[in-house]
């Protein structure tokens, strides 16, 4: 576990994965576009107001997402204006949400297209990935959507690391924290890599 | 009638800082506790083009007031700037500049 590395000759930013930490990432950025798919503006219960009901089916949400993860990837713009706020979400939801399916896409193809198997059952695999600038750009923003992800799950707070070391390994919210500050620490490396 | 001064544009100022707008708007970023500090300082600078220094410094008024305005412009533009901070996955909201 070595992180990226800016690879001079060839001016891409590169990395080498074991087969389970290539497996660990394609699972997370799954879960992440299956989350940005999953709650896609659904539309409102029967109760609802039918129309505001058409609006979301048509052109988008006009109120923040329930889950809190989608809450945090898709802020409120105006937090004082709540007609600029939904007019702000119906504009600019849909498209967010396809740009960060799409970089989260854009990683496990990478992986896939570097020879992670779809099923991993091979021992000693070696995942060699070779990104070019907007590449590395576009991973980091999945890496950033997964921590983020990762962050509100676990309650995470400023300061608080002591509380995540103290948890007995088997704890999977230790487990859970620990590929936090995993992808946290790839992702520095990635931008080290962009700015030598 | 007048006639024109010899007053030259101050040529420090970007198109995008002078405004003739009573109130422009502003893009503020919000502190998260996890959001690397080098990240946000890239954010700054690839998006908005500003040197390593700037970019640190609003960085660092994120980390320690909390919140810091970073970009400062018409409403669109502030809409365009905000949209762009979610795409990188900062907490990001706008306001009219006080």
């Amino acid at each position: 576990m070595s992180g990226f590395e800016h690879h001079r000759k060839s001016g891409r930013v590169i990395a080498t994965f074991s087969g389970f930490e290539a497996d660990l990432l394609r699972s997370l950025a799954s879960q992440m576009i299956e989350l940005l798919r999953n709650e896609r503006a659904e539309p409102p219960g029967p109760s609802a107001d039918p129309f505001e009901a058409l609006m979301v089916e048509f052109s988008g949400a006009t109120s923040p997402p329930d889950d809190p993860v989608l809450a945090r990837l898709f802020p409120t713009a105006y937090p004082d204006d709540e007609e600029a706020a939904s007019d702000f979400r119906r504009f600019t939801e849909g498209g967010l949400r396809d740009g960060k399916a799409a970089a989260s896409g854009l990683l496990i193809d990478t992986l896939e297209d570097a020879g992670l198997p779809p099923e991993l059952n091979e021992e000693g695999l070696v995942i060699d990935v070779e990104l070019t600038r907007a590449e590395a750009d576009s991973w980091m923003r999945a890496f950033t959507d997964i921590r983020l992800a990762l962050a509100t799950r676990l309650g995470v707070e400023a300061g608080d690391e002591d509380y995540w070391h103290s948890l007995p390994d088997d704890d999977p919210r230790a487990q859970a924290h620990d590929i936090y500050e995993w992808v946290g620490y790839l992702q520095e490396t990635v931008i080290e890599a962009l700015t030598s | 009638m007048s006639a024109a001064s010899p007053v030259e544009v101050e040529p420090t100022l970007t198109p995008d800082e002078i405004t003739f707008l009573a109130k422009p708007w502003v893009t503020l970023v919000w502190d998260d506790p996890v959001n690397l500090m080098s990240y946000v300082s890239y954010v700054f600078q690839t998006y908005f083009g500003y040197d390593k220094k700037k970019a640190e410094k609003l960085m660092l008024q994120v980390h320690t007031d909390g919140k810091s305005a970073v970009s400062t412009g018409t409403r669109e533009e502030m809409e365009r700037d905000v949209q762009a901070m979610h795409e990188y996955g900062l907490w990001a909201t706008m306001e009219k500049a006080t």
